[in-house]
């Protein structure tokens, strides 16, 4: 199917996966291959901490666009494609959209005290899951703009969730609050964000998994929690990490090696026959823990594959991005077309 | 018996601090030490090999090792300790009772940010004062969350002196027309968010620890003192990715702030370096891949290198572990026991 088809089935796409597996790279990657698209890409992430803390270092997307801003809660232009796509960046910390909340529905003047009491602090544990939902509840405030296509609103946002762990709970607590909140604000508040993310036209959520077993079972797991307990639609699953596939099978013994030298008439000593041998039995053995694993997720998961390559360079810059970004649009190109 | 060393393994999401928790604690066993790990969320095999896939919030001996040392694991019971806790300082059973019924308890208890870290501070202490062991290693929830671990036990503390709560308190020792001005203005405003329910349930609760207060302060102060103690040490766990590097960065300064030392280094699943490569720009199939994929691990080695040295450069002082990239995640104690060897 066509990049822009996938891209443009729902407004919100949840990214999320366990840590480690290249959860905002890959949020990075889709929002390149999005606006590559000549979409308009919004990239929120959720910041957990207070907000003062935690900015003081480049980000890490921002890094991946060969930039070296810090992202804050006003929008940062990450990058502009001549075809009028774009991506932005911004942070969502929960005391932030808290006072923004307040401010909002009237209460201006308690916003600030209710900060600097530390009252926050006795409300977020009277009402647990509240900051969460405040996080969600400017995504969908957002994607309101943006389905009403309000003037500077995303077509596409790609929310950077927390780790797969938190993940469930995080998408979960609007429900929780549902059975806890009689009424107010923060009930219509959470039935709003309830039926965003169950809503497949507004919203879906993409895993990100490494080829390896703990990611996998990991990302099996979650995403039945997902489906079961939020109730959101699952998009494709995102296999990051992919070594680039060498044909090294019967060419590992160190004879057959120099056979086939000596034939070329390539000269290799000693210490260079063995490196290559030692370095092709690692490769060869992690393809193939590889190749089990993501067959290991196909039978377990009902979901399509797209596989992203490793990268080898331990540092993702624009290089990488550009190659990332390709990979992703020939694997969605590859995908038969299906209806959410 | 003399205190216990304990050690904290601190570090990124993803990159092995489960697994390198239990190769510390192995080790210690190895060197003749009753050692313990305080796990969090360990992966199936992993679990299963230390004998915690199953319930229960007690230390399990796992193995007895040459030359009378003994490995022994936990998992983290959030719940369960928190539970344990409220008992313990209840005043009365009837009082523990009110607090476990409590819906808010059970959210709190559950869903609360900082209650795992809480609770695993708090574990970390009852296993200090059990005395059986010398050496107890907690692994700890992934980096954005590693502050919480240390400031656990002091932002209970801070819930407790917080003047809010104090005021919330008020109502059930005297009725509510002692409520000052404030707590009403608040209360006001939390009934206007989120509904007057959340309100009653709050005080109901907050009410219910009525005489715990100092219970709680106590301990928590304890355990506080126990994270900063000579004894404790933090071990820094990442992987050579930039990603996972700019977290444990981020993280130094903080660890630094609190008066944490991070006396170690692990690097988890780096690339290992091959030194010999050929020069073959053009060679016939099964060579030419074999070329290119030397080259292409020389590079992730290579950036990797450059990784591991930024971490460094930032902890000076610190002992640096490279355990290379295994063929298989590490799942049983051969395993554990290889990672172990290359933690020096």
């Amino acid at each position: 199917m066509e990049p822009l088809a996938l891209l443009s089935q729902s407004k919100v796409l949840v990214v999320t996966g366990k840590g480690g597996t290249g959860k905002t790279t890959v949020c990075g990657v889709i929002a390149n291959l999005a606006a590559q698209c000549g979409l308009h890409v919004l990239v929120l992430q959720v910041g957990e901490g207070p907000s003062d803390g935690a900015l003081a270092r480049p980000s890490q997307l921002a890094r991946l666009f060969g930039q070296e801003a810090a992202i804050g809660w006003e929008a940062t232009a990450l990058a502009w494609v001549p075809n009028g796509g774009r991506v932005e960046a911004r942070l969502l910390q929960p005391d932030v959209a808290l006072v923004e909340y307040l401010h909002l529905h009237g209460m201006r003047r308690l916003s600030r005290r209710l900060v600097s009491s530390g009252a926050l602090d006795v409300v977020a544990t009277a009402v647990p899951g509240m900051p969460d939902l405040l996080v969600l509840g400017k995504v969908k405030q957002v994607e309101r703009a943006a389905a009403a296509r309000r003037p500077g609103a995303p077509d596409l946002i790609v929310l950077d969730a927390p780790a797969a762990g938190h993940a469930v709970r995080f998408l979960q607590s609007p429900h929780g609050l549902l059975d806890a909140v009689a009424g107010g604000p923060v009930r219509s508040q959470a039935e709003e964000v309830v039926s965003m993310l169950s809503d497949p036209a507004r919203c879906q959520v993409v895993m990100v998994t490494l080829p390896e077993e703990t990611p996998v079972t990991e990302t099996i797991e979650t995403a039945y929690l997902i489906e079961d307990r939020v109730g959101a639609h699952l998009g494709p699953v995102i296999v990051n990490g992919r070594l680039p596939r060498l044909e090294l099978a019967g060419s590992l013994t160190p004879e057959a090696v120099r056979a086939v030298a000596d034939r070329s008439g390539v000269v290799l000593s000693g210490p260079q026959l063995a490196d290559l041998c030692a370095a092709g039995r690692l490769r060869a053995r992690r393809q193939e823990a590889q190749a089990e694993q993501v067959a290991r997720l196909g039978q377990s998961l009902a979901l399509p594959q797209l596989e992203l390559p490793f990268c080898f360079n331990a540092s993702l810059g624009p290089p990488e991005l550009g190659t990332l970004t390709q990979s992703l649009a020939q694997g969605i190109a590859g995908l038969s077309l299906a209806a959410p | 018996m003399t205190e216990p060393r304990v050690i904290v393994c601190a570090g990124p999401g993803g990159v092995g601090k489960t697994t390198a928790s239990a190769a510390l604690a192995l080790q210690g066993a190895q060197r003749g030490l009753h050692a313990c790990v305080v796990t969090i969320d360990p992966a199936r095999r992993l679990a299963s090999t230390l004998g915690v896939d199953g319930l229960g919030n007690e230390p399990h001996l796992v193995s007895s090792v040459g030359g009378g040392g003994q490995l022994w694991a936990l998992m983290l019971d959030t719940q369960g300790t928190f539970d344990q806790l409220v008992r313990r300082y209840a005043t009365s059973p009837g009082q523990a009772e009110a607090i476990l019924r409590n819906r808010i308890y059970r959210n709190i208890a559950g869903a609360l940010s900082g209650a795992q870290e809480y609770m695993a501070v708090e574990k970390l202490y009852e296993l200090q004062e059990d005395g059986r062991f010398e050496l107890i290693v907690v692994d700890t929830p992934p980096a954005q969350h590693a502050l919480d671990f240390l400031e656990a036990p002091g932002r209970l503390v801070r819930l407790l002196d917080n003047r809010v709560f104090r005021l919330l308190m008020a109502p059930t020792r005297a009725g509510a027309h002692v409520l000052g001005l404030g707590a009403q203005l608040l209360l006001r405003t939390v009934a206007k968010v989120a509904g007057g329910q959340v309100v009653s349930d709050t005080v109901e609760f907050f009410g219910n620890f009525e005489g715990m207060e100092e219970g709680f302060r106590a301990r928590a102060e304890r355990a506080n003192a126990l994270l900063r103690s000579p004894q404790t040490s933090f071990v820094l766990v990442c992987s050579p990715r930039a990603d996972a590097v700019e977290e444990a960065l981020q993280l130094v300064p903080r660890l630094q702030s609190v008066g944490a030392p991070v006396r170690t280094i692990i690097v988890n699943r780096s690339y290992p370096r091959f030194a010999n490569a050929p020069e073959a720009p053009s060679a016939p199939p099964p060579l030419g891949d074999l070329v290119a994929n030397l080259r292409q691990l020389g590079q992730v080695a290579a950036s990797e290198d450059a990784e591991v040295a930024r971490l460094a450069s930032a902890l000076p002082g610190a002992k640096l572990c490279r355990v290379p990239l295994l063929a298989q995640e590490p799942s049983d104690l051969s395993a554990l026991a290889e990672v172990a060897s290359y933690l020096g």
